[in-house]
């Protein structure tokens, strides 16, 4: 059979080339080129090689702001998992409250995330707001603008209520496609509670948790908008998780090169840190 | 093991039943003998695995109770019931070994290690998965993991009844044979009651001593696969098992005979009873012949499977099948029917009359 020679498919390309070219590509390549130049005034450049690399991988404010980051990660993701699971677990299986609770659910997931930076703050606030006021009623010492730790619990806090319910949602996915013979099969086997989520509910939610940890995982090493608002990465560098260290460097201090070159290894990291906890949560599937 | 009774049993799904259509099972009464092969035949929906999970104890009857041995043991949990049930996906524990799989049964009833390894040997080698013990069960093919879920429930040696819920859908044809094959060479091995659930009238017939026929939620026959053949209770009986399956023709009812299109016909058994909305006669398309006189049909259809020909007839009343040798010759256009009086019968609104 002969193929039919039709170099027009290229043409319906285009506008998607150009698309991604304009939003990845293109902002990634000069990012790319700040981080191996300096630059002053009028677009003169000169190299500089892996200088700025060099200087912010031995910066100890980098990697001061890389182990909050990497603190702050693992806090959400050892609060979110577990209790998006617990909550997912305890849901409604059938009738009115199933909408109800997925309707709840979605609440905080549909709501911009400067506006959870403001409401928190607010609500936070030792003097006026709720959650500060009380607290200080109750005979806590919490000032969340000028206490690091405070600081911390409250961008914590924060951070559950936005998006445990993304891991709830997911797990409750996961939860109701397990076919109602395996629950049959542990009973008559005469499996305890333990063993029928150990053995099953956890092994079928596999895939689903290991979706929730990656995006978790991508969203939370990312965050900016919500501590920004909240806290502007204080009191002092408290909270300046590496994103607001990173703008900071960049408009704040206008050291183009060495923020370029921050990028590039922040962005490396999230890849890399993907990348092996992938493989090691996929490495015995076989196909399914 | 255990003798298991079911006094008029009923199950509706619904809160409130206003007709026959809101019941999944309606009157179910049987008694079935300890040791014995018993299959549950019916097509999808008509009650068949609603019964089954009544008896291993998943669901719990709307109305009646369920006795083993005559206690009764309607409330009991499937744990206390003692029972084993095969599903009719293969159900394994993913993360686990064969092994692990296969002990989890026994390890849940807190036997020790040392018992526990014996049995799942004794069971492995049972089912030739000795080689792949150490492996993942989830790496296993449909039919190994259902050898496992079969496995799970062979593994106790004390259950009272091991239960199977139409166990062989996913496995490949030439495999279902095997695994078919496996299972009556285990029952005539440890002698257990074992229940099949299935719409497949040759895995019922081959399995199985008795045949339990379900329809619509009641209990049509219950017979050997001989009676079923041969003298079907019902009129779906003899339409669903056989292939092709009984001819049902309508037909008038007078003094005591039966008649199709003007044309007597002599039935079994006598017709002493006559006041009926539907009257039909039935006969399987084995003990149908041509002959020089009888019922005038057309002939309008001959297939040949093999050894055999199917030959589609019409008389006015309806469709009649015959089933010949190949070698018989076949009339073409208009031809006699001739039925065997031994294996013709009539139905009264679907019932046989006796």
């Amino acid at each position: 059979m002969n193929k039919t020679i039709n170099q027009k498919a290229w043409l319906f390309v285009i506008p998607v080339f150009v698309l991604v070219a304009f939003n990845a590509v293109v902002p990634l390549m000069t990012v790319v080129n700040y981080a191996f130049q300096e630059t002053f005034a009028n677009n003169v450049f000169t190299w500089e090689g892996t200088r700025w690399f060099k200087q912010i991988l031995r910066s100890e404010r980098f990697h001061a702001a890389l182990g909050r980051q990497f603190l702050f990660t693992g806090v959400i993701l050892a609060i979110q998992i577990p209790l998006g699971i617990a909550i997912a677990l305890t849901m409604p299986k059938k009738g009115i409250g199933v909408p109800v609770c997925l309707v709840l659910m979605s609440m905080p997931l549909l709501i911009p995330w400067n506006v959870v930076g403001a409401m928190w703050n607010i609500f936070a606030l030792p003097e006026i707001g709720f959650l500060g006021h009380t607290l200080n009623d109750i005979g806590f010492d919490y000032n969340f603008t000028q206490q690091p730790g405070d600081a911390w619990f409250t961008t914590v806090l924060m951070d559950v209520w936005h998006w445990t319910s993304l891991v709830v949602l997911l797990s409750y996915a996961g939860l109701r496609s397990i076919q109602p013979a395996y629950y049959q099969a542990a009973e008559i086997d005469g499996a305890s509670r333990w063993a029928v989520f150990r053995y099953i509910e956890l092994p079928k939610m596999k895939k689903v948790l290991t979706i929730a940890i990656l995006l978790r995982f991508m969203d939370s090493f990312m965050i900016y908008t919500e501590p920004f608002v909240l806290t502007g990465g204080g009191p002092g560098n408290a909270t300046a998780f590496l994103s607001i260290d990173l703008v900071k460097m960049a408009l704040g201090q206008f050291d183009l090169g060495p923020a370029a070159a921050m990028s590039l290894i922040y962005f490396f990291i999230v890849l890399l840190v993907c990348w092996v906890f992938y493989n090691l949560m996929m490495r015995n599937e076989t196909q399914s | 093991m255990s003798k298991i009774t079911l006094n008029d049993l009923s199950h509706s799904y619904l809160d409130k039943q206003n007709s026959d259509v809101d019941w999944a099972l309606r009157n179910i009464n049987i008694e079935w003998q300890d040791g014995g092969a018993y299959a549950l035949l019916g097509p999808s929906g008509c009650g068949k695995t609603t019964l089954l999970n009544i008896i291993s104890g998943l669901l719990t009857p709307t109305k009646g109770k369920v006795f083993f041995d005559g206690k009764d043991i309607t409330s009991q949990t499937p744990v206390e019931r003692n029972i084993a049930q095969i599903f009719q996906f293969p159900v394994i524990y993913d993360t686990m070994t064969v092994y692990e799989n296969l002990a989890f049964p026994l390890k849940n009833r807190g036997m020790t290690d040392g018992e526990i390894n014996s049995r799942v040997k004794e069971i492995a080698k049972m089912l030739e998965l000795t080689k792949t013990l150490n492996n993942r069960a989830s790496g296993l093919t449909a039919d190994g993991k259902q050898k496992i879920s079969l496995g799970r429930g062979l593994a106790r040696s004390n259950v009272n009844v091991i239960m199977f819920d139409e166990p062989l859908t996913v496995i490949d044809p030439h495999l279902k044979w095997v695994l078919r094959s496996k299972l009556k060479e285990l029952h005539q091995k440890i002698n257990r009651t074992m229940i099949y659930v299935t719409h497949d009238q040759t895995e019922a017939l081959t399995f199985a001593d008795q045949v339990v026929v379900m329809h619509e939620g009641q209990v049509v026959q219950t017979g050997t696969p001989v009676e079923l053949f041969e003298k079907p209770k019902h009129t779906f009986v003899g339409h669903f098992i056989g292939s092709p399956g009984m001819n049902i023709i309508p037909c008038k009812l007078d003094n005591g005979n039966a008649a199709i299109d003007g044309v007597k016909v002599s039935v079994s058994s006598q017709i002493k009873k006559s006041n009926f909305s539907k009257t039909e006669i039935g006969i399987r398309p084995e003990f149908v012949s041509f002959s020089e006189e009888g019922i005038p049909v057309k002939v309008l259809k001959v297939s040949n499977t093999g050894r055999h020909k199917i030959i589609d007839t019409e008389c006015k009343s309806g469709k009649i099948k015959v089933l010949s040798l190949t070698s018989k010759d076949v009339p073409s256009g208009s031809a006699f029917l001739s039925f065997d009086k031994k294996y013709t019968y009539a139905y009264g609104d679907s019932w046989i009359i006796e």
